[in-house]
């Protein structure tokens, strides 16, 4: 029988693997073995393949692949003994799935044997049929299973159930097939088919709503009857956890009376009674009754309002949560979380223990109470709250800063009651836990900051005293040094002092102490540095006594590595050197940013709207939803750096659009020179609501130099007339080129080229499909699309997709579009780029294809585009 | 559909026992594991070390010990969109993956379960014993768990059809 590749015994191998000292041996022996096992399968030795399988499913659970065993699978099950049916079923259902081809081959050999006359060869069939079937096995075999639930045997017909709940499950049609056998599986006293036909008709229940109105009319009474046998019923040793009959049974009962009870009156009124039973009765010293009581809880909370039994579920949870075991005071705050839903008031009463919780050894329960901490706050406790929380976060784990401080920030910017509260707060976590404060954080604080003028002087002096003593948090550190370099002025001469300041003294050269600090310190990043060295150029304006050292500092930065940081530092150099007429407009303080702009883009949910762009709100989608204040506040961040022309650079164009147009007017107009100073005041759009206005560049100069354009060589090759001058400078790109290679605006546009009619791309009687062209300057091959779906029915297409094929010369990208939700005749944008390899010679061609829901069925629509206008 | 996986992992992390309810790629099996179980061995590795405080603390203060209670560390871990609900039975940590709405404490109480129906058959289970017995132990939790539901409770009916192979063999 032992051929010579019959190779080791299962128990040898698995002696070997254990044996193994590190993870290179152990792949080593399962390698070995596994061209053993290989080896014996071509051998075709019937008496291998039992041990074939048996290796096999032990190298499976190691983590290592095994699909050349698949097929040893279904010979076994093909097989006609009961030992290697057995081994061949196990092997099914761990090695292979239900998305295999291979899979399609069993099904035959499992008809076969659900029709078996041994009953454990059918348990076999249906015990694997339940954990893998796929769609069209559910379909096939369903009427097969459909009669195994009335077998005679309660071991198939349990099995049989569960089976039956996959089926339905993957074919939801076949519901109805299965409501009569399930409610006649409720009548049973054998627990094993009791629990699975409650299973089945708990997820019949959740598929099908004439199965929820049926079982709800004809089974409310029998299960809650049922209920009420089990726990009243006399000790049954097979059954009994701690006193309790099958707690599992009860479980999956009050799991399945709270689908019945939930949205009707009459069936939560029915099991009122039995409910308030349990509650009380259940013991609860154990896991087990506690089990119990828990899901009880549940089941009184989501039937219709009875509200003695609620007051009932709410004093177990307070029992719960203070209870001396982690488990209990776990589920006991996740169960609260639900209550707050309807009974806000009995949950605020916990509140000190839960604050406690906020504060315990064990993460997950801190994570828990966290969350229900944050449902807890109101306007009329959020201040008492947060001092909790944030004294906490004063001692609190390393790792769990970062979710606390998350949590801290969503709380006070939610219901603060006023903005000095709220800046006092960021502060104080920027303080403890800047280093783990996300990027949207500090830019929200930075806007607050900026609308609120009255408290300027304030918080940068309340920023100045902080960053001294917590210089190591980063985020704190660049708020400060923004906050010093717009305000520093306010910070010197402790103007707009509040009533509950202490006077401080601080001097011009103690301010850019600070940001000198920053900018040398070693660990600072690049974001932080370049924050630092725009704050300088804008405090070489305000302390003109002292703008020699800063001057220093900033030509020592001509030395940074960094070559963003070096190319800043010679513009800014020269604009304290050459440019003093000019320097105060061009550092005058940043325009109050717009709140209500900034939280559309950090919501990055809806579509911006262009407002300088000639068409008036033409929608963009917003693709990159981080993007546009990372632009405004970052300062050249490398992402930006790689790709000038990104869809950031529209958004930051966009957002400064609409900024301007409120500020050009307080901005105040300085007379440049001569030569081409309406120019510069067009960049600087100082004062005319002129195209311009929409052009990056100004912005940059404005804020923070953030794209890697190189706005102020174009200052300097206007300003002074004489053209050697360009060429000394780094980058000597003529004005215009730097101009045209930012983002595509239509007036500009109409200058570079031909512009290209909007085309339908596609029209059928409930979708039509726009498309509109632009070429970003620079690159002809490349055409950006954007593509407008119009809704022409009268329905909303759910789940919207649209993909598109090009042939192989050209190269195609899609952005995301504005939604995957197309309301009746609404309609979603989507923005293309598609390179042309070929252009001149070829014009463009698509195939496309556009998925959605329509009513929750699928629609797929296809279609080729031929008519894209030529020389694209 | 509830349980997601169970695994059985001893104290060094090695899978002793997997098995998935819903498909998940070799990769992302490996993966998943190596997160859950750092997961919850680290938790343990605290507990561990308070326990020894603890025991440190009873051999001083004697009776009054009595009086504190263990404050052990609870059995569930959140991780990606479910929770693991794990408890240690000697060198053999038993996790189960579970949906968000499952009731934790009843997958703890199955778990006890399994572990006395594994005691029965084997008479004091060891990680030996499911190495070994590895589709016996895999045979158990078929008649246990269908497609990530619950079949039966009674150990006798679960251990009936295994004990009826062996006699045959």
């Amino acid at each position: 029988m032992n051929s010579i590749f019959s190779g080791t015994r299962l128990r040898d191998m698995i002696r070997s693997i254990r044996a193994c000292k590190t993870a290179a041996e152990e792949r080593g022996v399962v390698r070995k073995e596994c061209a053993d096992i290989r080896a014996s399968i071509n051998e075709n030795d019937p008496h291998d393949r039992h041990r074939n399988l048996a290796k096999l499913m032990f190298i499976h659970m190691l983590g290592y692949p095994t699909h050349f065993g698949q097929m040893e699978c279904l010979k076994l099950i093909a097989s006609p003994g009961f030992p290697e049916k057995r081994i061949g079923y196990l092997g099914l259902m761990l090695l292979l799935d239900e998305r295999q081809e291979v899979l399609m081959l069993v099904t035959n050999s499992l008809k076969q044997d659900l029709n078996h006359t041994n009953q454990y060869v059918v348990g076999l069939a249906l015990c694997a049929l339940g954990n893998i079937c796929s769609a069209e096995m559910a379909r096939d075999l369903a009427p097969e299973v459909e009669r195994l639930i009335q077998f005679r045997d309660p071991n198939i017909r349990k099995k049989a159930a569960l089976c039956s709940t996959r089926i339905v499950r993957k074919v939801p049609d076949l519901a109805e097939n299965f409501i009569n056998a399930a409610s006649s599986l409720l009548k049973e006293k054998h627990h094993g088919v009791l629990i699975t036909g409650v299973q089945l008709c708990y997820e019949l229940c959740t598929i099908n709503d004439e199965a929820l109105e049926y079982f709800r009319k004809k089974c409310t009474e029998g299960l809650i009857k049922t209920l009420r046998d089990i726990t009243n019923s006399a000790y049954q040793p097979e059954y009994d956890v701690a006193g309790i009959t099958d707690p599992f049974l009860h479980i999956r009962l009050l799991k399945l009376l709270r689908v019945l009870g939930h949205g009707d009156a009459d069936a939560s009124d029915l099991m009122t009674d039995i409910l308030a039973q349990v509650a009380t009765k259940t013991e609860s010293n154990k896991n087990a009754g506690n089990a119990v009581l828990y899901e009880c809880v549940e089941t009184i909370m989501a039937i219709e309002d009875t509200s003695s039994l609620r007051v009932l579920a709410i004093n177990i949870l307070g029992r719960f949560l203070s209870n001396r075991d982690n488990n209990i005071r776990y589920v006991a705050l996740n169960m609260l979380m639900k209550a707050i839903a309807f009974d806000d008031q009995a949950v605020q009463r916990h509140r000190v223990t839960i604050l406690e919780c906020v504060k315990d050894p064990d993460a997950s329960i801190r994570k828990r109470a966290l969350e229900l901490v944050s449902l807890l706050v109101n306007e009329n406790n959020v201040k008492q709250l947060t001092k909790e929380l944030i004294d906490y976060l004063e001692i609190s784990d390393e790792d769990f800063k970062e979710d606390l401080s998350a949590k801290i920030c969503s709380i006070v910017e939610k219901f603060s009651p006023e903005k000095i509260w709220y800046i006092d707060q960021m502060l104080k976590v920027l303080s403890e836990a800047g280093k783990f404060v996300k990027d949207d954080v500090w830019h929200a604080l930075i806007v607050v900051i900026s609308n609120a003028s009255e408290l300027h002087g304030y918080t940068v002096r309340a920023l100045y005293k902080a960053v001294l003593t917590y210089s190591e948090q980063e985020t704190l550190v660049r708020v400060a040094i923004w906050c010093i370099g717009e305000y520093g002025d306010l910070l010197v001469n402790n103007v707009g002092m509040l009533g509950i300041e202490d006077p401080i003294t601080v001097t011009e050269s103690d301010a850019v102490d600070v940001v000198e600090d920053a900018i040398t310190r070693h660990n600072s990043d690049m974001t932080t540095k370049a924050m630092a060295l725009v704050a300088l150029l804008k405090l070489s304006s305000r302390f003109p006594s002292i703008s020699e050292r800063i001057k220093d500092i900033i030509v020592k930065q001509k030395g940074s590595l960094l070559l963003e940081m070096q190319q800043r530092a010679i513009e800014f150099n020269s604009i304290v050197d050459r440019h003093k007429n000019i320097r105060s407009s061009l550092v005058e303080r940043m325009p109050v940013l717009d709140e209500a702009t900034f939280n559309v883009r950090r919501a990055g949910s809806l579509p911006a709207s262009v407002s300088t762009m000639a068409k008036p709100s033409v929608s963009i989608p917003n693709g990159v939803a981080a993007a546009p204040l990372v632009d405004l506040l970052d300062l050249g961040s490398d992402d930006i750096m790689a790709a000038p022309s990104s869809s950031g650079a529209d958004f930051l164009q966009d957002l400064l659009g609409v900024d301007l147009g409120s500020s050009s007017a307080q901005s105040g107009a300085t007379p440049g020179p001569k030569a081409g100073a309406d120019l510069l005041m067009d960049i600087l759009s100082i004062g005319t609501p002129s195209p311009a206005q929409n052009n990056t560049s100004s912005i940059d100069l404005l804020s923070t130099a953030g794209i890697n354009n190189n706005p102020s060589n174009a200052l300097d090759t206007l300003s002074s007339p004489a053209p050697p001058h360009i060429a000394t400078t780094a980058s000597a790109g003529g004005m215009f080129d730097l101009l045209d290679g930012l983002s595509p605006s239509p007036s500009k546009e109409a200058t570079n080229g031909p512009a290209y009619p909007p085309i339908v791309a596609y029209e059928s009687s409930t979708l039509k499909i726009e498309f509109t062209f632009s070429k970003p300057s620079g690159n002809p091959q490349e055409t950006n699309v954007q593509a407008t779906f119009i809704n022409l029915s009268p329905n909303t297409f759910t789940d919207f997709i649209f993909q598109a094929a090009v042939p192989k010369f050209l190269q195609l990208h899609l952005d995301p579009a504005s939604s995957n939700t197309l309301p009746a005749s609404g309609n979603i944008t989507q923005n293309l780029r598609v390179t042309n390899s070929q252009h001149g010679k070829k014009s463009l061609v698509m195939r496309m294809r556009i998925g959605y829901k329509l009513n929750g069925k699928d629609v797929l629509e296809e279609g080729q585009i031929n008519n894209f206008p030529r020389g694209l | 559909m509830g349980i997601r996986f169970i695994l059985m992992v001893n104290k060094q992390g090695q899978t002793r026992l997997a098995q998935y309810y819903e498909w998940l790629t070799l990769e992302e099996r490996r993966a998943l594991e190596g997160e859950i179980v750092r997961k919850c061995l680290a938790r343990n590795d605290q507990q561990i070390r308070f326990e020894l405080m603890f025991e440190f603390l009873c051999s001083y203060a004697g009776v009054l010990a009595g009086w504190l209670a263990l404050n052990e560390q609870c059995s569930f871990v959140e991780h990606r969109n479910y929770k693991i609900v794990y408890r240690r039975y000697a060198s053999l940590f038993f996790m189960v993956g579970v949906d968000d709405d499952e009731n934790e404490l009843a997958i703890l109480e199955f778990i006890h379960l399994l572990v006395e129906t594994m005691d029965k058959h084997f008479g004091n289970v060891c990680e030996l014993d499911i190495m070994f017995h590895l589709e016996k132990a895999h045979f158990m939790l078929e008649e246990m768990v269908m497609n990530g539901c619950i079949v039966e409770t009674s150990k006798a009916n679960i251990l009936s059809p295994i004990q009826l192979m062996d006699k045959a063999h």
